[in-house]
């Protein structure tokens, strides 16, 4: 069996006395796609950003690829942010540049060069998420909020990442759109093969774009289980959470 | 008030003084860390020209209009004033002395610096801390992309070498506004009043300015970019955040300028 591509052990983190994770443990397998669910402040977005090294854990262990990236000296974090490819919840596009220097940043990192090739390699990748090339020069502030969610992930994908993390990838966008999304996650991990890991409150969405599902609730994974199981997880903190209702166990 | 009631309001009070002082340090270590970080990193490539030269327009180009009202109007004042306060006792023909030394050697830099830092440090901290609290920031990272490299050094070194440029053009316009008022209202002879502006004016008083001005620039666009930096707590910490920058260029002008003084005419 090949190693895991992400590997979480015993990640921990708090800020002041507030302890957000607790002790989280996770395996994803290559070309894996994995949903993370759970209540807004359940520490799921901590759990992505000490992935990417944009926060450090107080424990515990994270390895890509077998690679322990807790500790690492930046230049080795660069270089395994190289496979990295992240959609932010708020899109995090930079105000300051129009769509194709945004979209191209990560080939880029900032530099002006190759910019007929970039403007290509931005149209290519804006078409995957369903934009056209008259938005190329706008600036973000010009852009509906679902079309800056679309270019955010254009920018993700554009690198061609072996593994992409999406925090919250549909929330902003109106069904279709939600559903084009979907489907490009889908075809990211099913056609090209890349391991995704995706933080959602979207329940249609966990269930067409992942293999499996988690659920973390007070810093900790409580329940995982393959998608189809999720309505039928027999957990009933997560009953509670994927059917909606106030009254439960979750408080 | 009981004894043991006195004896700790005693040690609150001077737990109070003790926390204050120790956040002065921590809040010093962190700007020095901060400053360190951004100069070892600038150091290294990849480098910004492109950016660099952005922010040389923007801290140095764009500052213009508002540094040369600021000197010819300075000027003026001053050399209004101080033929005012001279005719008290026969000492009109100080006028061209006192504008030439009082603009060069400080009212030059500490104006420029003070109109800049108002203009600059709290655009960089609003800019920056508007991408923090949007994640802007964090995306820049994890695109490969080091925001000390991209962001912070070149509003640094662009604001270091634009503030000499600055002061060196503002130093001219003050005295030239200086000129006019004199020649033109206060009946001084042209030829005479340059005669003696070129006189008093030494390659020290011009060297001080320069110096002055390039660590104004430096504590401006470090303030702007320290505080837009740290920004936390969404609209209401970018606004914590530019006033904080504002006051801060402010003081450490100030400071920096009374130091600078000292240690050349003290």
């Amino acid at each position: 069996m090949a190693a895991p591509k992400i590997l979480i052990e015993d990640l921990a983190k708090k800020f002041g006395d507030n302890l957000v994770l607790d002790g989280v443990n996770l395996a994803i397998e290559p070309g894996e796609s994995l949903a993370i669910i759970g209540q807004s402040g359940s520490g799921k977005s901590v759990t992505l950003k000490c992935i990417l090294g944009l926060l450090r854990p107080d424990r515990g262990s994270i390895r890509i690829d077998g690679e322990e990236i807790v500790g690492a000296r930046p230049g080795d974090m660069a270089r395994l942010r190289a496979r990295f490819g992240m959609l932010f919840q708020g899109s995090a596009l930079f105000d300051s540049l129009p769509v194709w220097r945004n979209v191209t940043f990560g080939l880029t990192q900032g530099r002006s060069r190759d910019g007929a090739r970039m403007r290509r390699i931005a149209e290519e990748n804006l078409e995957r998420v369903g934009l056209e090339r008259q938005i190329l020069n706008l600036r973000p502030s010009e852009l509906s909020g679902g079309m800056q969610k679309r270019v955010a992930l254009a920018r993700a994908i554009a690198p061609k990442p072996e593994i992409i993390f999406f925090d919250e990838p549909t929330t902003g966008l109106d069904p279709i759109r939600a559903d084009v999304i979907n489907d490009l996650i889908v075809s990211l991990t099913e056609d090209v093969g890349v391991t995704a890991l995706t933080i959602t409150h979207d329940m249609a969405s966990a269930r067409k774009i992942a293999h499996r599902v988690a659920m973390l609730y007070e810093g900790r994974i409580i329940w995982r289980g393959p998608r189809d199981r999720l309505y039928d997880s027999g957990n009933p903190y997560v009953d509670q959470f994927v059917q909606g209702r106030a009254e439960g166990p979750i408080r | 008030m009981s004894g043991a009631g006195f004896v700790g309001a005693v040690i609150a009070f001077f737990a109070s003084i003790g926390r204050m002082l120790l956040g002065i340090l921590a809040a010093i270590g962190r700007v020095t860390l901060f400053t360190l970080r951004t100069i070892t990193r600038a150091l290294a490539p990849p480098y910004y020209p492109g950016a660099f030269f952005r922010q040389v327009a923007e801290i140095g180009w764009f500052s213009l209009p508002v540094v040369g009202l600021t000197a010819i109007f300075t000027g003026a004042a001053l050399a209004q004033q101080t033929f005012t306060a001279g005719s008290r006792f026969n000492a009109q023909s100080t006028v061209p002395a006192i504008v030439v030394l009082g603009i060069v050697r400080e009212l030059g830099p500490v104006l420029v610096g003070l109109m800049v830092a108002g203009r600059v440090s709290s655009a960089m901290a609003a800019e920056l801390g508007t991408m923090r609290v949007t994640e802007q920031l964090d995306a820049m990272t994890t695109l490969r992309t080091d925001p000390y490299r991209y962001l912070i050094a070149p509003r640094l070194f662009a604001s270091l070498l634009s503030l000499p440029v600055l002061v060196f053009v503002a130093n001219a316009i003050g005295i030239f506004g200086g000129y006019m008022i004199s020649v033109y209202k206060l009946g001084f002879n042209a030829s005479g009043y340059l005669a003696v502006t070129r006189n008093f004016l030494q390659a020290q008083d011009f060297m001080m300015a320069l110096v002055k001005a390039a660590v104004f620039g430096f504590f401006i666009a470090l303030m702007g970019c320290y505080h837009g930096f740290r920004t936390a707590g969404g609209a209401a910490g970018v606004g914590r955040a530019t006033t904080n920058a504002v006051v801060s260029s402010f003081v450490l002008i100030l400071l920096s300028n009374l130091v600078i003084t000292v240690i050349a005419f003290g």
